[in-house]
């Protein structure tokens, strides 16, 4: 053991001398005070590693002074021993109890001393190394929380781009969801689709939040370009899996809603059992992880199948991770399944469900302390939004971009099985800025005019199938296996355009090689549906529109071939 | 939580028993039952008869096992589970990477 500096307070010199020769003799070095006021003083001034104190002195006793200088070490633990030749058990409890650590009776004995110096050192030191310990614990802790809110700022930037706030969504996110884990993305695709995910990372803390940066970016990235959930949950399963460590994965559900064909299309992985609400029928859908969670397979393994289906207005899902099942009651039991289910189907009625299971997870939760990491989505079937033109801002003239061009791009079957040229047509066609402003409705237009090449003429799928709700599903099987088993066929896309930088005229041709159709019939067909709009079919809700964006909508040959003319800006009249 | 291992009578199958609770806490135990070297060892089987529970860290130590074993060719079955164990596997759709008996 290294020197310690100890203070000796005696106002007897006899004693003090002595005290103080053995203690230097044991190789310390000693400050001698007179008094307890001295002593006091002289700990201001030197702040020894100990003080040794007489119990009875002048001006101030020893209790007085051990009060002052335990005050003056603050935080720090300074040992001090009464020397005493009190015998009776009160005076020498009485001297502890002012603040002295341990006593030691005259006559010394230096063998006895010695310990009480070595163990009272030892005591300080280990006093030092938790002091230490502690203030490296605080100030990790508050570099952490330093961290963790910029981490977080950096994520609302990225997340908060999105349409979560819209009329048709409600949810539930801890603020701090991020470093649980849980992501929820909501963001519109040019035709007025939207797209949710909701995600739970593996995890807490830095691990869980690092994926889920690019996730938000490929969502709210794909999403813009008008991408639906098959490529998105593709493309962030191909990110994730090649940046994550392996053990570390995402449990994810997203939902794509087509608010003007009554549609949605559904992929969830590893994400438990969540709902589907029809509100005609007041029943409820099971939903069931059909796929592993992403980030685990490969490209080449990953599966992209998606559950389809065809909804009302008022119909919504909802969906939530396993946080909400696992929220505890005060007895620690987890709130689970059963429960969940008997709130949603006692609900008054459909817009009650969401309140009623934030209400339930309240009451049961009750004030133990509140699980964070609940996240908890509804989003429900709606009108389709007003799409409408921004007008035409004349003093940019708008002469900057190509107006005299003309783009071709043949998709064989092999592309046609996996691929959607869509983005990409859209691309080309944001470069003129005319059409880059009603870039929604031509989403709308081209979806329609494709789908329609690929799935009637290509696939020769029957569009009649999609009017029952029981046809609907067969339709998507029926889809899903020719598309597996496409061999040959293609569809060609026409662009051609003309314009001044104030106005165009865009010509978009859709030539399929399959076998045509009896138009004439379906025109009449669709003229009479566009009468009585609203009628409840389940397809050709999208002719109406395409009618009013477009000049006009002609079929040429066998019917294999669609061509729709548009001029910007679309006339008032029309839009 | 407790980690035990076993290699069969000709070296070829390990046997990996967790007990208690499979998560984070059993991290090392987990990975040190399937690294310390069986090289002859061709086949894992994971008995999770005295699992109680398993959450998504556990998930993720099953994933280091089959990537250490051999990725796509790893011949991994997890024996023994009961329902809440086999829900939470049903539900991340693990059969379709390990054999679930």
């Amino acid at each position: 053991m290294s020197s310690v500096q100890i203070l000796i307070a005696d106002d007897n010199q006899v004693d003090r001398k002595i005290l103080g020769r053995i203690l230097q003799k044991q190789g310390h070095r000693v400050i001698e005070a007179v008094n307890g006021r001295e002593a006091v003083e002289l700990y201001r001034q030197h702040l020894p590693e100990m003080v040794l104190l007489d119990v009875m002195m002048p001006e101030m006793d020893g209790k007085q002074a051990a009060l002052q200088i335990k005050d003056a070490a603050g935080e720090d633990f300074v040992p001090i021993i009464f020397l005493t030749s009190l015998t009776d058990a009160y005076g020498l409890a009485e001297c502890l109890d002012s603040g002295g650590d341990d006593f030691l009776n005259k006559p010394y004995n230096p063998v006895v001393l010695e310990a009480k110096v070595h163990a009272f050192f030892r005591m300080r030191e280990m006093h030092y190394t938790l002091q230490q310990q502690r203030d490296t614990i605080a100030r990790h802790n508050e570099h952490m929380m330093r961290e963790q809110e910029a981490a977080k700022a950096v994520f609302d930037n990225v997340a908060h781009q999105g349409c979560l706030s819209a009329d048709n969504i409600r949810y539930l996110v801890s603020p701090l969801a991020i470093f649980n884990g849980d992501v929820l993305l909501a963001a519109r695709q040019p035709n007025g689709s939207m797209n949710l995910l909701l995600g739970d990372f593996t995890g807490h803390g830095l691990p869980a939040a690092i994926g889920a940066m690019p996730l938000a970016e490929i969502f709210y990235g794909m999403t813009n370009k008008g991408y639906g959930v098959r490529d998105i949950v593709r493309e962030i399963n191909f990110r994730l899996k090649q940046i994550l460590p392996v053990g570390f994965f995402c449990c994810a559900v997203m939902v794509e809603m087509n608010f003007e064909r009554k549609t949605a299309s559904l992929w969830m992985g590893g994400v438990p059992d969540c709902y589907l609400y029809r509100q005609q029928t007041d029943k409820l859908e099971e939903l069931r992880s059909s796929h592993l969670p992403l980030g685990v397979l490969s490209d080449t393994r990953f599966r992209d199948s998606l559950q389809e289906f065809n909804l009302a207005n008022g119909d919504r899902f909802l969906l939530w991770s396993d946080g909400i099942l696992e929220a505890r009651n005060p007895a620690g039991e987890m709130f689970g399944q059963p429960r969940l289910f008997d709130v949603i189907s006692t609900a008054a009625s459909a817009d009650d469900i969401f309140p009623a299971i934030r209400l339930a997870l309240d009451e049961y939760q009750g004030d133990s302390a509140r699980d964070d990491d609940i996240t908890l989505a509804e989003i429900c079937m709606v009108e389709p939004p007003e799409q409408t033109t921004p007008e035409i801002d004349r003093t940019l003239a708008c002469k900057n971009g190509p107006m005299d061009w003309s783009f071709e791009y043949r998709l064989g079957s092999q592309s046609l099985a996996n691929f959607n040229p869509l983005p990409v047509v859209m691309h080309v066609l944001s470069e003129v800025p005319g059409l880059k402003m009603m870039s929604g409705q031509l989403y709308t237009v081209l979806s329609e005019l494709f789908s329609n090449a690929f799935e009637h003429g290509v696939l020769e799928l029957d569009s009649a199938l999609k009017q029952t709700p029981a046809g609907f599903t067969e339709y998507y099987r029926q889809r899903g296996q020719r598309i597996a088993e496409l061999q040959q066929g293609q569809v060609k896309i026409h662009l051609e355009h003309q314009g001044d930088g104030l106005a165009g005229l865009l010509r978009v041709r859709f030539e399929d090689s399959g076998p045509g159709f009896d138009y004439q019939a379906m025109l009449a067909a669709n003229a009479a549906a566009l009468q009585q709009a609203g009628t409840g079919q389940y397809s050709g809700r999208g002719i109406p529109l395409i009618h009013r964006i477009c000049e006009s909508v002609e079929y040429l040959g066998k019917g294999n071939v669609v061509e729709a003319v548009i001029h910007w800006p679309i006339p008032a009249t029309r839009a | 939580m407790s980690v035990e291992s076993k290699v069969s009578g000709d070296g070829q199958q390990l046997t990996i028993q967790v007990s208690g609770r499979f998560d984070f806490s059993a991290h090392q135990a987990f990975r040190d039952a399937y690294e310390n070297p069986h090289s002859s060892v061709r086949k894992y089987v994971i008995d999770l008869s005295g699992t109680s529970y398993l959450d998504s860290s556990a998930l993720g130590m099953l994933l280091l096992l089959r990537d250490y074993a051999g990725g796509d060719n790893a011949d991994i079955s997890i024996t023994n589970c009961n329902p809440d164990v086999k829900k939470i596997l049903a539900i991340s759709n693990f059969e379709q990477l390990f054999v679930i008996a």
